[in-house]
């Protein structure tokens, strides 16, 4: 939804060449962007309270691992000090490449807001990315940040591997927050076809949670549950980058986790691109 | 003034206004009927990162802390049981400081011939997620059974005290929050914090830290709601103290916790509008 009286930019199509074009939608979605984080602002009390009941919930997750380590060395390839540093590390970056778009499309198809949604001359995608990405960035200053530090003063925990993989680290953190999204997305759309909306978000919840590696690390599971977690994109979000902010995967094999998850963003974006337009028709064809 | 009925009559009168609401609630809930079961299968299926959580740990070790598999899993199991009596019955005091007291519900409420309390429970209440308290049930059973456990005539009759100790103890601090927007008017946001040191009483207490520990044990005594009454139904008797203090424990925290909302009520003064 876009408020009324934000200064939008001209976008009309057929204004001018190519070049002009995407300047103008570049700089669309950049004032979404900001829109949205400056929205977001209002609410940053709300977050702070929302740090230390962040950290109660990783405390828990915190004692229980400190508890299952107790006597022993190494599990699942990594060490008690990697796995505290690992679920500490998947926590706060979750902060940032968390995704509620599903809810937000879901309720717009239920409620039928998307049909004006879909006479307006923009990407309705995009423009949920952008704005979903503002808010990203919002919750990266005003909430992983302070957690991290927060969570660091408490009970500090390993920083990265080297320079090199916290470089890494950092651009995959991108890549997490895309794929959230698309998922996300995809399963907003699944609106279209069902009313049971919270259904679809606590499926999505319960397979991101289980198959990104957020609670426990991919190594942990049996050979033919890896194998066939292997076949999707979850693994990418946040598993990996933990890898690699500890310096379990380095040098090219962490560059091929990048390019594993741009070959994911690709799929998912036609994915979503068919999916949407398969799925409007199919609206169309049933509002008569 | 109303005339006071006897505690017979009374507690018959708010069975059947019960069974009204009940009623009431279920023709809402069946007017989108294919919606209602996946949401509840929905819950189950959240309820199942938990253990399925469990279960990977427990293929990589024996056990934690001095607790084998079966044994968290029977901890967890008990766990359930009042936790699907909380959701299903208190977890929406949670509306109390927004709904009820910020935007005037409260009027309504008060000026009914019926305990304001009991009103707002079964107004907000969401029966279907006691199947959280089925779920508990058949991993108790699953995990009793593995662990060879027998049964004896005391087992069912005392898992039933244990568990009513335990909801109450749920129904006590959420009363007690939820109190706390008769004076704030609004909502403080402890909730939600509260919400996720319940968790805590999922496991063994022994995996937590001295402080940890206390608190969960004497402030917000969420160790009595999984941890403490479970190990004497799983016949280990070095908890037996703490376990058999559970009903006690409940009864305290809901008699304060209803002596605060008696409070809240009487200072509450409507929206005004």
């Amino acid at each position: 939804m876009i408020r009324e009286g934000s200064a939008l930019p001209d976008i009309r199509p057929g204004g001018g060449r190519l070049a002009a074009r995407f300047w103008n939608r570049l700089m669309l979605y950049i004032e979404l962007m900001r829109m949205e984080f400056v929205n977001n602002l209002a609410y940053r009390t709300t977050y702070f309270t929302g740090i230390f009941n962040y950290s109660i919930q990783i405390g828990a997750y915190f004692f229980l691992w400190e508890a299952i380590y107790s006597g022993r060395k190494v599990l699942g390839g990594l060490n008690k000090e990697e796995m505290i540093t690992y679920l500490i590390v998947a926590w706060v970056v979750r902060s940032f490449y968390f995704s509620n778009l599903d809810r937000r499309v879901a309720v717009e198809i239920r409620d039928g807001k998307i049909a004006l949604e879909l006479i307006r001359p923009y990407s309705y995608q995009m423009v949920k990315y952008a704005r979903a990405f503002g808010e990203a960035l919002f919750r990266i200053i005003f909430f992983a940040i302070p957690a991290g530090v927060l969570i660091y003063l408490i009970r500090p925990f390993g920083l990265p591997a080297s320079w090199q993989n916290g470089l890494v680290f950092l651009l995959t953190m991108l890549g997490s927050f895309a794929i959230t999204a698309q998922i996300s997305m995809l399963a907003g759309f699944l609106a279209f076809f069902t009313r049971s909306t919270s259904g679809i978000y606590r499926a999505k919840r319960v397979v991101m949670d289980l198959f990104s590696g957020l609670l426990l690390p991919i190594s942990f599971y049996p050979e033919w549950a890896r194998n066939i977690i292997k076949l999707f994109p979850f693994q990418t979000v946040s598993y990996m980058p933990n890898l690699i902010y500890l310096g379990k995967i380095s040098g090219v094999a962490a560059l091929k986790v990048v390019l594993l998850q741009g070959f994911w963003i690709v799929v998912l974006g036609f994915t979503a691109f068919w999916f949407w337009r398969f799925a409007v028709k199919h609206v169309v064809i049933q509002g008569g | 003034m109303m005339k006071k009925p006897g505690l017979k009559d009374g507690i018959a009168r708010h069975v059947v206004i019960f069974f009204h609401y009940m009623a009431q609630y279920m023709k809402t809930k069946m007017a989108y009927r294919a919606d209602f079961f996946i949401y509840i299968l929905s819950d189950l299926l959240l309820q199942s990162v938990n253990l399925i959580f469990l279960l990977v740990v427990f293929s990589k070790v024996p056990a934690i802390k001095g607790w084998d598999r079966n044994q968290v899993l029977f901890i967890y199991g008990f766990f359930l049981v009042p936790f699907g009596l909380y959701s299903g019955f208190f977890n929406h005091l949670f509306d109390v400081p927004e709904k009820y007291v910020l935007q005037g519900e409260m009027d309504r409420v008060l000026t009914r011939p019926l305990n304001a309390w009991y009103q707002v429970v079964v107004e907000t209440m969401n029966p279907e997620l006691l199947v959280g308290t089925v779920a508990g049930i058949i991993i108790m059973a699953y995990s009793g059974n593995a662990m060879h456990l027998d049964l004896t005539w005391w087992d069912i009759p005392l898992a039933l005290v244990l568990v009513l100790g335990a909801t109450l103890i749920y129904a006590g601090v959420y009363t007690f929050l939820a109190s706390l927007g008769f004076w704030t008017e609004g909502n403080i946001g402890l909730m939600p914090m509260v919400y996720n040191l319940s968790n805590y009483g999922r496991y063994p207490m022994t995996i937590y830290r001295g402080p940890v520990r206390f608190i969960l044990t004497w402030i917000l005594p969420f160790a009595f709601v999984g941890f403490y009454p479970s190990t004497v139904l799983m016949h280990r008797y070095d908890y037996i103290g703490y376990a058999l203090l559970t009903p006690l424990v409940g009864l305290i925290s809901f008699a304060i916790a209803y002596r605060v909302w008696t409070a809240g009520i009487k200072r509450y003064r409507g929206t005004g509008s």
